[in-house]
């Protein structure tokens, strides 16, 4: 009931903003969004200034459930039943200032809950939370010369929830051929991340117990500190359960080739480190004595996936839209994905595109199934995403753009609805309905 | 041997690619600015990419996330 009350209010927000498309009507003669005056609404070079205004608002919203029998928090056996329902809301501002920038804000608001049935096993009764929320709200500032062909943003990121928060930060650029035929673009990015330890409760460490005075202050021997005050017959728990940090940085390298009328391609790579606590703390790993203990990995990762993509219009009514990703990295993963999909122009506003994903990758070598590891090994974990697996997804979408308006409601310019199916070696087996909308 | 040939595959591709460009006007480009020829994920599968960094060991490549920002790898 909560989260169709929320997305439902959601909705209703986005109805109020009361977004505009340029296009000439007689009902649509509203003043756009204005905070920006320019002083001047020409320069020397003939080209005008244009104020801030509200060009475009995005909203996406998914539901995802998934049903397995290895989840990581119970050592890689028991069910990974999850539910997720998200919703992500972007407001895209645009303004050209002096000297023919073309600038873009785009600022972003996403909102997650969750529940997980595993999440309750981290308490080994089984009596843990199943549910939780993610908030992550995003700005991105982009600044092109459209004359030039070059363009250069800033981008921030912050991601909050229970166990785990992250702030993110990139610098991004991009530069065209000079025939405009081709484009390289660069993006720097760093995540400085803090993950709460949540052990299982079997390794919740003996406390310490002070008293003074009326204060009674209990610490384990991890740092989680509990502080139980009595006064006037009540009391006040406090708990205070440290974090431990994880970085990310990462460069992303693209260039991206028109080849013909019909056909364009792109080469993509990143190059990806990551250090700090890389595992998660509420995990556990059997050894094959049968004795549990929490997951263990390396402190650092070195990433390296390299991807390509080609876009080709088949006739009047077909594009072929395809993708392939080598990945690898210094845990002893290699992977290989390719996804297909061809969306069908039933016309030129109404398209269906079925799609298929096939991934398969090696297994991590710190990885073993339960009970499979040897007490003696120096790095040790039992989530399945370290397994080796193959898997398949596949499914189809519908977009809508008609040029006035979706049913007919001028400012819904894009309707977009989109169902997958998802199955893992591993016997995990997902869903996901996603619906974007696009309003001008 | 399947190695080898998706080695030579890719390298006849690039090869192929690099000499069949033409100059392309801008009034040439109806199709290449079809919403849908764009070379970046839909908007409709953003949370698609998100599952998929959680569930699997590979992430990167394809202008979503790389590891960070979330519990994922």
């Amino acid at each position: 009931m909560k989260k169709i009350f929320l997305t439902a209010a959601g909705f209703a927000m986005l109805c109020r903003l009361n977004t505009y498309a340029q296009i000439a009507s007689a009902k649509i003669n509203k003043k756009a969004f204005n905070i920006y005056q320019p002083i001047s609404n020409g320069d020397s070079t003939g080209y005008q200034t244009k104020p801030l205004r509200l060009d475009e608002v995005n909203l996406v919203s998914s539901y995802y459930w998934q049903d397995g029998n290895h989840s990581a928090v119970t050592g890689g056996i028991g069910t990974e039943h999850v539910t997720d329902l998200s919703n992500g809301i972007n407001l895209k501002f645009v303004w050209t200032g002096p000297g023919q920038h073309k600038n873009t804000l785009d600022a972003g608001l996403g909102f997650d809950n969750h529940t997980s049935a595993s999440q309750a096993f981290i308490n080994k009764s089984g009596a843990s939370r199943t549910d939780g929320n993610r908030i992550y709200p995003s700005l991105d500032w982009t600044s092109e010369n459209e004359k030039k062909g070059t363009s250069f943003g800033l981008g921030s990121y912050v991601s909050s929830e229970y166990n785990y928060n992250s702030f993110g930060a990139d610098l991004h650029f991009s530069l065209k051929t000079a025939n405009k035929m081709g484009e390289f673009g660069a993006k720097f990015q760093g995540y400085f991340d803090q993950v709460r330890l949540i052990y299982p409760s079997e390794f919740i460490p003996t406390s310490t117990i002070v008293t003074t005075g009326g204060t009674t202050v209990i610490t384990t021997a991890s740092g989680r500190t509990s502080t139980l005050s009595s006064g006037g017959g009540s009391e006040n728990r406090k708990e205070n359960i440290p974090f431990s940090p994880r970085h990310t940085y990462s460069g992303s390298f693209s260039y991206s080739q028109i080849i013909n009328p019909r056909l364009q391609v792109m080469f993509l790579a990143d190059l990806v480190k990551q250090d700090g606590y890389l595992g998660l703390p509420f995990h556990r790993v059997y050894f094959n004595t049968g004795k549990d203990t929490i997951e263990r990995l390396p402190s650092t990762r070195f990433k390296l996936p390299v991807g390509f993509r080609a876009n080709y219009f088949l006739g009047d009514s077909f594009i072929i839209r395809a993708y392939y990703r080598y990945y690898t990295d210094d845990w002893g993963i290699h992977s290989n994905t390719a996804n297909l999909e061809i969306p069908i122009k039933i016309s030129p506003f109404f398209s269906v595109a079925p799609f298929y994903r096939y991934y398969g990758q090696t297994a991590a070598k710190y990885f073993a199934p339960y009970e499979a590891h040897a007490t003696t090994d120096a790095y040790y974990t039992s989530n399945y995403e370290y397994a080796q697996f193959n898997s398949n997804f596949f499914g189809a979408g519908i977009r809508l753009a008609p040029p006035k308006g979706v049913l007919g409601w001028q400012n819904l310019h894009e309707l977009e609805v989109r169902y997958g199916h998802y199955q893992q070696t591993t016997g995990l087996v997902s869903n996901v309905i996603s619906l974007s909308l696009g309003f001008k | 041997m399947i190695k080898y040939f998706l080695k030579l595959s890719m390298i006849l591709l690039v090869c192929s690619l690099a000499t069949a460009c033409v100059q392309v006007r801008e009034y040439q480009k109806n199709k290449l600015n079809d919403a849908e020829m764009a070379l970046a994920n839909r908007k409709v599968e953003k949370n698609e990419l998100n599952f998929q960094s959680y569930r699997e060991g590979a992430s990167g490549a394809n202008a979503g996330k790389t590891g960070g920002g979330c519990g994922c790898n």
